[in-house]
């Protein structure tokens, strides 16, 4: 069997930048679950909605790829921290609103809520941008679209594309993950968060404000949200009302397969979907004749299956026994 | 003025009437306790206390000040501190990580604190980087009234910290309790081990259903014929 190899490196550059803007999105699930263990059905919608605020920001900005340097990376980083603070506070919104009123009521309302709140969102961003596709105002100078990093930065003479646009998503996720886990593990609010997961009634004989801490879960849960919502914009040079639905899906399955509610789960998990979408999509079909991205879907929930098989609290679901 | 006043104190559970008018006081540097039964209302007073429930009826002052409507972390940092039922641990932080998170009212973690913590349990110092959940029953009740002790509480509240201990640990944690006092803090202790309890305690009050059935000093009610009957296993 002839292996493509440049064709696989290709698609795994492609599966590990798709992985990461996934694990903004999936971290998002997995802290709102390990804090009031609800799955927030709603959260592939607000990333959208972070989508179609970024597009707007970028509108209202001005700019094309014809202006200054300065200019366009200026624009893009406003776009990006609007797009995260408006995610933030629907995500927030939603959980003032409504979930919290159900704190104490049985599970299955707080998740139907989530429901609702996923087609309400999708409702306004049709009102808002229309049903069919949008594409972001331009920003990246025309030289940069085929341009190849491996070619003219490290000279060298491959046909594997990296561009550009791949290194912005790593440039902006990685960052965002290494703050995450430095508010999470070494911020006082960060503990708090962590031990009102761990028991909410301890945490507020602690001190800790336990809606007041699950308020902050729901804000950073949004903002990443939002700045997966931006990157996808870009990356996949779309948005649409429905684009929640898709993403949402493989987010949260990553996040179950990595162990829901641990936050080093959902990015492994992430990634690995990210690369099984690549490869089904891209590089299956030079060894399998037929297949292609119909398969994609069908692919990353078998993985899903079978981990849930083989290992139910899923890759690093940490279990601890609590003894009584 | 006592420390803590309780009068004519009414919990609910939904429509489930667990404290039908509880009155007890405690007044500053002393060892109380509550016995009672399972079921009797003794973890409910103590949820009621720290704010965890909240009262439907009556009085409850600590130092004069209502605490009725009060939610539980602000309370928190009135100066009450409570080892809950069932221990509660952070299961899957450290030792030291938990003992830090009881600090968490105080703002910062006060090194001379976790030293007299662990002066207290020296089997914590043993455990200093171990997950809390892995800990064994008896290492955990020693973490919970650690981590209550970081708060430097006036009072502290102990739920059960003998349930599923054997003996020698019982006998153990009873003299920390003790110890604890001695250093100033102040006790109110619910306990089913009745015996242990009231020889400890300067007074106590038995609980029935809800229901406050007997107050006196620790030493009268070791002696009570009702008490040895229904609480000490004699009769």
């Amino acid at each position: 069997m002839d292996v493509n190899w440049n064709l696989l490196i290709q698609q795994l550059i492609i599966g590990l930048a798709n992985g990461s803007l996934i694990a903004l999105i999936a971290l998002g699930y997995t802290m709102v679950y390990g804090i009031v263990e609800l799955i927030n059905f709603a959260h592939g919608e607000v990333f959208m909605m972070g989508a179609f605020f970024a597009a707007t920001v970028v509108g209202l900005t001005g700019v094309t790829p014809q202006s200054a340097p300065l200019i366009i990376i200026g624009a893009a980083a406003l776009a990006l921290v609007s797009a995260m603070l408006f995610s933030a506070g629907i995500n927030f919104g939603i959980d003032r609103i409504a979930y919290r009123r159900l704190r104490r009521a049985p599970r299955l309302a707080p998740l139907i809520a989530a429901i609702g709140f996923s087609f309400i969102l999708m409702n306004i961003a049709i009102y808002w941008k229309g049903g069919n596709p949008i594409s972001p105002p331009a920003l990246l100078p025309q030289k940069y679209r085929a341009y190849n990093v491996l070619n003219e930065w490290f000279g060298l003479d491959t046909t594997i594309r990296l561009r550009p646009l791949d290194l912005l998503v790593f440039a902006i996720t990685i960052p965002i993950l290494f703050a995450l886990t430095w508010f999470v593990y070494r911020t006082r609010s960060g503990k708090a968060m962590r031990a009102t997961a761990q028991d909410r009634d301890a945490a507020a004989l602690m001190g800790i404000d336990v809606n007041r801490t699950i308020g902050m879960a729901f804000l950073i849960g949004g903002a990443l949200a939002g700045a997966a919502g931006m990157i996808a914009l870009y990356y996949t040079s779309a948005a649409r009302f429905q684009m929640g639905f898709r993403y949402g899906l493989f987010a949260f399955t990553a996040a179950v397969l990595g162990g829901i509610g641990n936050l080093y789960g959902a990015v492994v998990g992430s990634l690995l979907i990210g690369i099984v979408w690549s490869l089904s999509d891209g590089f299956m079909k030079t060894l399998i004749g037929g297949w292609g991205a119909q398969w994609t879907p069908s692919v990353i929930f078998g993985v899903l299956v079978l981990v849930m098989v083989f290992k139910p609290s899923g890759l690093f679901g940490d279990h601890v026994p609590e003894k009584v | 003025m006592a420390m803590l006043e309780i009068t004519d104190l009414h919990t609910y559970y939904g429509n489930i009437h667990a404290l039908k008018g509880i009155s007890l006081t405690v007044e500053q540097g002393e060892i109380v306790t509550l016995i009672g039964s399972n079921g009797a209302g003794k973890s409910t007073t103590l949820r009621t206390i720290s704010g965890l429930n909240q009262a439907r009826n009556g009085e409850l002052l600590f130092n004069g000040l209502s605490l009725r409507g009060i939610p539980a972390h602000k309370i928190a940092t009135m100066g009450i501190a409570q080892s809950p039922e069932g221990r509660r641990v952070f299961p899957r932080m450290s030792v030291l990580e938990n003992l830090e998170m009881g600090a968490f009212v105080r703002g910062t973690v006060d090194q001379s604190d976790i030293a007299r913590v662990l002066e207290l349990f020296p089997r914590l110092k043993e455990r200093i980087d171990q997950k809390a959940g892995t800990m064994s029953g008896g290492e955990q009740q020693m973490l919970a009234i650690g981590r209550a002790l970081m708060a430097r509480p006036n009072l502290l509240l102990l739920d059960e910290p003998s349930m599923g201990l054997s003996p020698i640990l019982v006998e153990q944690i009873f003299d920390i309790v003790t110890e604890i006092n001695k250093q100033g803090t102040t006790v109110l202790l619910v306990e089913q081990n009745a015996l242990m309890a009231l020889a400890i305690a300067n007074r106590g009050y038995v609980i029935q259903t809800g229901e406050i059935v007997l107050a006196d000093t620790g030493a009268a009610l070791l002696k009570n014929e009702a008490v040895r009957k229904a609480y000490l296993g004699e009769g």
